[in-house]
C-alpha cells in the first residue's frame, strides 16, 4: 500500500479530545501515522500529492454495538459479506453482533466458525457476542470464561431478558470473576406479554397490546439493584422512556454501568407507525414524543453513553404481514451516522457529543483499541460530508434487507468515503 | 327518501375499514340509506338487483353467526352473487400469509370483499393488495364499523335522534372492537358516552376518546338513556383479568337494581353473543319493553345492505 495523505478536513476523534482541522497521513502498512493540524499542505513532501478534503470532516469509524447478522441460519436475510457492505456505506468499521442465531452463538466451537466466517467474508471488524444463557432459555450460563478466551468481548441474550432474578445474580458474580462485560435487553415478559407497541392511546387506537415503560424500568431498577453487590461490568443495551432516564441519571451517581440507546428511539416516536407500518415495530417500542425528548437530553448530559443502530434485517416475507404477526425489528446500520447527525443539524446535541457516543464510549466499554484516531492504530475511518442532502430510498439499501424505519425520510450529511486499515472500502 | 334528493352526496372512502375514517356525512349517508332497506326486510318480497352481476366474497378468518349471515343475506337481497369463505381450515392453515390470500381472490375480480380477522389491522393490510373495496367485519380489536352503524341505527328508531343523549358502554372494554367503534360514532354523532369497566379490562387512555370512564357501574349508569352490554370474551383473555365470572356478575352484570339508576325509559343492547348470567341477567335480555337486542340483528341486515350498495359503487 502506498503512503496516503489527506489535507484540509476537520478531524474530530473524542478519544483523543481531537476536534481541528489538519490532516491525516497513512502509512503503508495501513496505520495512522500523523494526524491534526500539524499536517498540512506545507510540511509535506513536494513529490506527494495530498488529497484535499475541502472541509469535510473525518470520524473515527464507527462502532455499533448491537447488530444482528443472519449468520448462521438466516443467511438470507444478511450475512458477513452483505452487512459489511452496508456498514461501509454508513462509516460503521466495527460491529458487535448479537448471539440470536441459529445456532445460537452459546459455546466454543460455534465462535470458532464464526470468527472464521468473520475473517474470511467480512471486509470490517466483527466482535460476537456469545449468549448469557445457553440456547437463551434464560436457565444455564454459559462457559463465560471459556467463551471470552475464545475472543468474545461481551456477553448478552440479545433480544431476551433474563427474567429470573438470582439467575441475574449469579451471572453478575460469574462475569465479576471472570471480568465479563454482560449486556442486558430490559424488559419485563409479563408486562410485556403479547405488547406489540407502546402502551397507551396509540395502541388502543389501533387495537393491539401495549408494552408499559415500566416493563423496561421494573427490569432496569432489579438489575442495579444486584449490581449494588454484584459489582461486575454492566450494560443495559437500549433505553426507550423517559422514566428509565430519569432512574439512570440518578443511580449513575453512586453505581458504575452503562447503557445505550437505539437511533430508532432518538429519531422517532409512537405516532410514526401510522397506519401500522411493521417496518416501525421495534424492541423496544417507540414511545412517545416526551420520552424521545428525554432520551435526547439523555444523550446531551451523557446519561447516556452510547447510540446503537439496533440493526435487524428482515426479510420481506418476515414483514408483509399483519402488525401482529410480523418480525420485529428495523435495518439500520447504513443510515445510523446520517439519522444521529440530524440531532446536530437540528441543535439538540453538539457533534463531538454524537460521534463519542459512536466511536470512543462504545470502544472504551468493550475495551477494544478502536473508534479512536491514535497514532499507530489501524486506520479505520470516514469522510463525512456533513451537510449533503440525501432520501432514504429501500431500492438503495445495501443491506440484504429492505426493511428500513424511516424510508424516503431526507436526511442531511452522508459518508463519503471509509477506510478500513488504511484501505478504502466504500466511496461514493 | 331524504336520501334521493341528497344523491349528489358520495362516500369520501373506497374501503370501509374503520369509523375513525369516516366523517359526519359518510355516517348519515349510510344511515339514510339503511332507513330505506328496513322496510324491504320486512315486506314480502326481499329481493333487489342492485348489486346484480357484483360479486362479493366473504373472508372470516374467526368464527362468526350472526355478523357472517347477516353480510351474506344483505348481499343476496341486493342481488349480488355471495361466496363465504370459512378460514378457519383453509389456505392460512397450510401456510398461507394474508397477502397471498388476497392476491388469490383479487385474481378471480371480485366487486367487495368482506373480511374479519383476529389481527388488528389486517383489513387494512388487505386493502392496500386489492383492487376492490373492502368492507371490515371486525379486525381484533380495533373496528367493528357496521355493528356501531347498526347499533346507531337502532339508537335513532327508538329514541329519535342520538344528540344529547347519555349512553354507557359496559364490560370488556378493553378487548372489543364493538366499544372501540361505538365510541367513535356515539361521540362523533354528538352523544355523551360513559365507559363502564374495571380497570383491568379499560383500555389505557381511553379517556382521550372524549368519553368518562367509570369503574363503579352504578355511578356510570346514573340517567342513561342507552345501557350497551358487551360480551365478556374470555377466548381473548390471556392471563387473569378477573378473579371470576360470579364476581364479575356481581359487580358489572346488568342487573335490575343496577339498572335502576339509568333513566326508567332506558333501553337496554347488546351486540351478541350474550353470556347470560355473567354480564347480563337474562330475565332483562329478554325483557321486550327494554331489550332492543333482536331489532339490532334485524337492522343489521339493512345497515349492511347499505354498506354494500354505497361501497360497490
Amino acid at each position: 500500500m502506498k503512503k496516503q495523505y489527506f489535507i484540509n478536513a476537520n478531524i474530530i476523534d473524542p478519544f483523543n479530545s481531537l476536534n481541528e482541522n489538519g490532516g491525516l497521513i497513512i502509512s503503508e502498512d495501513g496505520k495512522i501515522e500523523a494526524i491534526g493540524k500539524k499536517v498540512n499542505s506545507n510540511n509535506l513532501p513536494t513529490r506527494e500529492k495530498p488529497i484535499d478534503l475541502k472541509g469535510k470532516y473525518i470520524f473515527p469509524g464507527l462502532v455499533d454495538m448491537r447488530v444482528f447478522v443472519g449468520e448462521p441460519g438466516y443467511e438470507y436475510k444478511e450475512n458477513f459479506r452483505t452487512l459489511s457492505n452496508a456498514a461501509l456505506s454508513g462509516g460503521v468499521t466495527s460491529v458487535v453482533t448479537m448471539p440470536n442465531t441459529d445456532p445460537i452463538i452459546d459455546n466454543v466451537s460455534i465462535v470458532d466458525f464464526l470468527k472464521r466466517r468473520g475473517r474470511d467474508k467480512s471486509k470490517i471488524n466483527i466482535f460476537p457476542c456469545a449468549s448469557l444463557t445457553q440456547n437463551i432459555e434464560g436457565t444455564n450460563m454459559t462457559e463465560f470464561g471459556l467463551l471470552a478466551k475464545k475472543g468474545i468481548i461481551a456477553f448478552t441474550d440479545g433480544v431476551k431478558t433474563i427474567q429470573n432474578t438470582s439467575l441475574m445474580s449469579r451471572i453478575m458474580n460469574s462475569a465479576k470473576d471472570l471480568d465479563c462485560l454482560i449486556m442486558q435487553h430490559a424488559e419485563d415478559y409479563h408486562l410485556s406479554k403479547n405488547g406489540m407497541i407502546n402502551s397507551g392511546i396509540i395502541a388502543t387506537k389501533l387495537g393491539l397490546s401495549g408494552i408499559p415503560d415500566i416493563a423496561e424500568r421494573i427490569i432496569i431498577e432489579r438489575d442495579l439493584t444486584l449490581l449494588e453487590k454484584n459489582k461486575c461490568r454492566y450494560h443495559i443495551s437500549q433505553l426507550s422512556s423517559a422514566k428509565s432516564v430519569e432512574v439512570i441519571k440518578e443511580r449513575k451517581n453512586d453505581i458504575k454501568f452503562t447503557c445505550g440507546v437505539s437511533i430508532n428511539n432518538l429519531s422517532l416516536n409512537e405516532n410514526d407507525i401510522g397506519d401500522f407500518k411493521t417496518f416501525l415495530k421495534l424492541s423496544p417500542p417507540l414511545r412517545k414524543e416526551e420520552d424521545r425528548e428525554a432520551l435526547v437530553q439523555g444523550l446531551k448530559d451523557k446519561t447516556i453513553d452510547v447510540i446503537v443502530s439496533d440493526h435487524k434485517p428482515e426479510d420481506e416475507e418476515s414483514k408483509r404481514l399483519t402488525f401482529s404477526q410480523a418480525a420485529t425489528g428495523a435495518s439500520g446500520i447504513e443510515t445510523l451516522l446520517s439519522l444521529s447527525l440530524e440531532l446536530y443539524h437540528n441543535g439538540s446535541v453538539k457533534l463531538d457529543t454524537i460521534i463519542q457516543s459512536l466511536t470512543s464510549n462504545p470502544a472504551k466499554i468493550l475495551r477494544i483499541n478502536k473508534g479512536n484516531l491514535s497514532i499507530g492504530n489501524d486506520a479505520d475511518f470516514c469522510i463525512v460530508d456533513l451537510d449533503k442532502p440525501w432520501i432514504v430510498k429501500k431500492e438503495n439499501l445495501v443491506s440484504k434487507s429492505k426493511n428500513t424505519s424511516i424510508e424516503d425520510k431526507r436526511l442531511q450529511g452522508k459518508v463519503t468515503n471509509t477506510f478500513v486499515k488504511g484501505k478504502e472500502l466504500f466511496k461514493i | 327518501m331524504a336520501s334521493k334528493t341528497k344523491k349528489a352526496i358520495k362516500i369520501s372512502q373506497k374501503h370501509l375499514l374503520g369509523i375513525q375514517d369516516l366523517s359526519i356525512n359518510d355516517v348519515n349517508l349510510i344511515l339514510n340509506e339503511s332507513q330505506s332497506f328496513i322496510k324491504l326486510n320486512q315486506s314480502k318480497n326481499k329481493r333487489l338487483n342492485v348489486l346484480n352481476g357484483k360479486t362479493q366474497i366473504n373472508l372470516f378468518f374467526e368464527p362468526s353467526t350472526r355478523t357472517q349471515s347477516s353480510f351474506e343475506l344483505a348481499g343476496k337481497r341486493l342481488g349480488a352473487d355471495v361466496m363465504s369463505m370459512n378460514m378457519g381450515n383453509s389456505a392460512i392453515k397450510k401456510g398461507e400469509t394474508l397477502i397471498d390470500t388476497a392476491m388469490t381472490l383479487n385474481a378471480m375480480h371480485p366487486d367487495i370483499i368482506v373480511i374479519r380477522h383476529q389481527d388488528s389491522g389486517a383489513c387494512n393490510l388487505l386493502s392496500q393488495k386489492v383492487n376492490c373495496a373492502v368492507l371490515n367485519a371486525g379486525d381484533g380489536r380495533r373496528e367493528h364499523p357496521t355493528q356501531a352503524l347498526l347499533d346507531a341505527l337502532t339508537i335513532i328508531n327508538r329514541k329519535k335522534k342520538i344528540q344529547g343523549l347519555k349512553i354507557a358502554i359496559c364490560g370488556d372494554i378493553l378487548h372489543s372492537r364493538v366499544a372501540r367503534s361505538n365510541i367513535y360514532l356515539l361521540t362523533m354523532l354528538g352523544a355523551e358516552v360513559n365507559i363502564v369497566a374495571p380497570t383491568n379490562l379499560m383500555p389505557k387512555e381511553i379517556e382521550k376518546f372524549g368519553v368518562n370512564t367509570f369503574t363503579d357501574m352504578k355511578k356510570g349508569l346514573k340517567d342513561c338513556d342507552i345501557v350497551m352490554m358487551l360480551r365478556l370474551q374470555n377466548e381473548r383473555m390471556t392471563s387473569s383479568f378477573l378473579s371470576s365470572n360470579r364476581e364479575y356478575y356481581e359487580y358489572y352484570g346488568l342487573t335490575p337494581d343496577k339498572l335502576d339508576h339509568a333513566k326508567p325509559d332506558a333501553i337496554i343492547m347488546h351486540p351478541g353473543p350474550m353470556n347470560r348470567g355473567i354480564e347480563i341477567d337474562t330475565r332483562l335480555a329478554d325483557d321486550i319493553n327494554k331489550s332492543v337486542i333482536k331489532e339490532q340483528v334485524e337492522l343489521g341486515v339493512a345497515v349492511r345492505m347499505a354498506c354494500l350498495k354505497i361501497f360497490c359503487e
